[in-house]
This record gives structure tokens, C-alpha cells and sequence, in this order.
């Protein structure tokens, strides 16, 4: 392969559609395609659905950064390690993962989730209380969106009620693009800090939450616990504000979808806000759709690609609830597969019930030309969403 | 009908399989799959296949 056949990482870019029109284009070419990091570092993209799923499942590729060849696209781009961070569980491949799985997966279980929806119409409610409060007119992402799921994690995690204001507010900090890095390393310090501290206070007085449960259980260490915390609260909050916000301005655009259980799954597939999160790197050779991948290359099986692949979804980019969206990507494939999507599925079911119903005529207010989309993050979404009731 | 088995070393509680065919899978208390029915048929056994290729962690055999 010549440098000619290079493309550029990232193929976001205002006013264009997402997902990149160029994924179509991928998707048709034999083999893999090979994408230049702004190091001048080379990745392959894998758009196509089945071959995502293969590199999502492959043994021989590993999601782990301290292996040579890991992508490093950009310092806001890219997982630290496990090492860095104990407790970091996404970036540690079977079997050292497998422990932090068992540990975590009877907090996520069907019943268990279900179990907390009064918990979240409750943080729903009272999140559109507030907003409303202000007037008739709000910026959905600030005052809902990102809201609603650093509640729920409070919650979930065993913040108290006192304390959920300052976890709301430096929770935003991170995510916030006008944030400085001084900001966000100072917020992200307060948090660490702050959990570290709700940890030892578990420890000692036990609740019925998520902290406390972990730490009964005894296979997570406390400083493991805390860099599982700060992962939970980082893998949960723009993400879910993300798929939230995006899904308000789809239903808002095809209004008979509202209310319709079908709209999430392929709102889900539709947004795909994932699509370049999982990085991966070959750990010995590899071939994957006839493309012969080395030991030590790095790897960025593309989700959106996957979900928007006319082999598996049909007229992809139409957003058609009435389809079978199951089998999509947005949550990744393989034992890194989100942990925390049924919890996801019930923030926005809860998240639009309520938005819809207590204001029938919420609409955006600015052209829809005007939105500003999250062309430079790595999570797809929006910047801001302004809204009237 | 068709025969159901599950690899619960590979099952990593993504409960997809759960919510793609309720009567057929479950979940223990620690969030593992449990079959409750090895041998659906019909519109259960169809779920069952579906379940099969949403499993993440490829843990469900499906066995004619």
C-alpha cells in the first residue's frame, strides 16, 4: 500500500453528514483501509459489520495500551491503562479482565436495572422541575441531558443527596468543551478525591449501593474501586447525554416515533455516538477480511461503519424504528461490551417519556442548520441544543 | 425444536439474551445465564437463534 491510499483519522467535519460519507465508501473496498493519526502514525479502519464483530471477539487483538503499536490518536483521544489506573478494566484484555466483569455484572443485571426505574423518573421529574423553573427556554444538554445520567450515577454509585450537586458540577466540567485542561484535570482530581473518600466511608458504614456492594464482595481491591468508579462515571454520563440529546432532535423530526418502545434500539444504531471508542492493536498477525494485519498495528473498528452497513440494516440512513435494529454496535461486541447499556436503554426511555409528556410542545429552537455537532470528540453529539416549551 | 446449551465460562452477564428471548434465558443473582428451557420450539426456539448471534460473548450453541 502507497502513501496515496492513506486517509485522514478523522473524517468528521462540520455540515457534513455523520456517519462519514466515506464509510460507504470503505465498506466497498476489498481489505482494510489505512488511516493517518495526526502523529503520522498509521491505523486500520474497520467499517463493515461482521469484521467489526470479528475484531471485537479476535483473542489475538487487544484492547490493552500498553501494547506496542496501541492507536494514540490525540492526548483526549485514547485510554490510559491499567496501569496508569488500577481498576481500569477496559483496557485489560481476558483473563485479567474477567474479574472486574464478575464483580460488576450483578450491579447490571435485567432484573437490577428495571429495579431502578422509579429511582430514575425520579431524577427525570425532578431534572425537568428544575429546568422548567428557569423559564421557558433552556439549553437541553446543560440542563437535562448531562444531567440526568451524573444523577443516575450518583445514585447508583451511593453518592449522597447533599453531595450530588458538586459531583453534577465537576462531572460537567470534564465534559465540557470550553473546559480548559486545567480544568478538567483539577475537576477530575476533585472526583477522584471525592470517591476515594466515599470509598473509605463505605467501608466503614455500608449502604445499598454499588460501592458498597463491591466492596462486600471483596474481589476488587479499594484502590481498584476507585479507578472502577471514576470508569463508570466517565463510560456513563456523555455518552448516555449524547444519545439523549441527538434522539430529541430525531423524534422531534419524525414525531410519530414518540412513545414508540421500537425508537430506542434504532436511535441506538442510528447515532451510533460510540463510533471511536474501541481501540484495538494486533498482538500477533491477523487477517481480517482478506486484509493481513501485523503484530503491533493498530486497529479502530468503526461502529457507526458497522451500524450504517446495507448488509445487515436496510436503507441504513433512515432513522425507521419499525426495522429490527438488534445486532447493532452501538455498545460494542465481544467481553468489552457496554456494561452499562441496559441502564442506557432506561435513562432514555425514562428521559423521553418524560420530556415529551410534560411538554408536548418542546421544539428546537434554532434552524436545525445552526446545531453544533460534536464534529471534534471523540463521542458524537451535541455541544448545545437549545430548546422552547 | 432445537437444543440450547450454554457456555457459562464465556457468558459475560450482557443479558442480551435475556431480553431477546425472555423464555428461554435468564439470569442468576450473579448475573450469569441460566437456560430455562433446553428445548424451545416455535416462536421461542426463532428468539433463541436470535439470542444466539446477539451474544457477545458467543456463549449460546443452538444444536438441531
Amino acid at each position: 500500500m502507497t502513501s496515496t491510499d492513506l486517509v485522514p483519522f478523522m473524517l468528521r467535519r462540520p455540515g457534513a453528514p455523520f456517519p462519514p460519507p466515506e464509510y460507504a465508501d470503505f465498506r466497498e473496498r476489498p481489505g482494510l483501509v489505512k488511516a493517518a493519526l495526526p502523529s503520522g502514525e498509521t491505523v486500520w479502519l474497520v467499517t463493515r459489520h461482521e469484521e467489526v464483530r470479528s475484531v471485537l471477539t479476535d483473542p489475538r487483538i487487544s484492547s490493552n495500551p500498553t501494547h506496542e503499536g496501541f492507536p494514540r490518536p490525540s492526548r483526549t483521544v485514547g485510554a490510559p491503562s491499567a496501569d496508569d489506573v488500577p481498576g481500569w478494566f477496559v483496557s485489560l484484555d481476558p483473563p485479567d479482565h474477567n474479574r472486574f466483569r464478575k464483580a460488576l455484572i450483578p450491579e447490571f443485571t435485567v432484573r437490577r436495572i428495571r429495579s431502578l426505574r422509579p429511582a430514575v423518573e425520579e431524577i427525570v421529574d425532578r431534572s425537568i422541575d428544575q429546568m422548567t423553573a428557569k423559564g421557558d427556554s433552556a439549553d437541553l444538554v446543560e440542563d437535562f441531558s448531562l444531567s440526568v445520567p451524573s444523577l443516575v450515577i450518583s445514585s447508583l454509585l451511593g453518592v449522597p443527596k447533599v453531595d450530588r450537586d458538586f459531583f453534577e458540577e465537576k462531572t460537567k466540567v470534564l465534559v465540557t468543551l470550553t473546559s480548559t485542561d486545567e480544568e478538567r484535570d483539577k475537576a477530575s482530581e476533585h472526583l477522584l478525591r471525592y470517591i476515594n473518600r466515599l470509598i473509605s466511608i463505605k467501608s466503614k458504614r455500608p449502604g445499598d449501593d454499588l460501592i458498597s456492594k463491591l466492596l462486600q464482595g471483596g474481589l476488587l481491591t479499594p484502590q481498584e474501586l476507585s479507578g472502577v468508579a471514576m470508569l463508570l462515571l466517565i463510560a456513563g454520563h456523555e455518552t448516555t447525554a449524547n444519545n439523549i440529546s441527538l434522539g430529541v432532535v430525531t423524534l422531534l423530526q419524525q414525531k410519530q416515533w414518540i412513545g414508540d418502545e421500537r425508537a430506542i434500539e434504532e436511535l441506538l444504531r442510528y447515532h451510533s455516538v460510540a463510533d471511536l471508542v474501541a481501540l484495538r492493536v494486533a498482538v500477533e498477525d491477523v487477517e481480517i477480511g482478506g486484509q493481513l494485519v501485523r503484530k503491533g498495528e493498530g486497529i479502530v473498528p468503526l461502529v457507526a461503519g458497522a451500524n450504517h452497513d446495507p448488509e445487515v440494516f436496510e436503507r441504513p440512513h433512515e432513522f425507521d424504528p419499525s426495522r429490527s435494529a438488534t445486532g447493532h454496535v452501538a455498545f460494542g461486541y465481544g467481553v468489552h461490551q457496554c456494561l452499562g447499556q441496559n441502564l442506557v436503554r432506561l435513562e432514555m426511555d425514562v428521559a423521553y417519556r418524560g420530556l415529551f409528556q410534560r411538554l408536548p410542545n418542546l421544539e428546537i429552537a434554532v434552524p436545525l442548520e445552526e446545531l453544533q455537532f460534536k464534529y471534534d470528540g471523540v463521542l458524537f453529539g451535541l455541544h448545545a441544543l437549545p430548546v422552547r416549551w | 425444536m432445537a437444543g440450547i446449551s450454554v457456555d457459562t465460562g464465556k457468558c459475560i452477564g450482557s443479558a442480551q439474551c435475556v431480553l431477546a428471548a425472555p423464555d428461554v434465558f435468564d439470569q442468576d443473582d450473579d448475573g450469569f445465564v441460566v437456560v430455562l428451557d433446553d428445548s424451545p420450539s416455535g416462536a421461542a426456539e426463532a428468539a433463541a437463534r436470535t439470542a444466539r448471534g446477539l451474544c457477545p460473548a458467543q456463549a449460546i450453541s443452538v444444536h438441531d
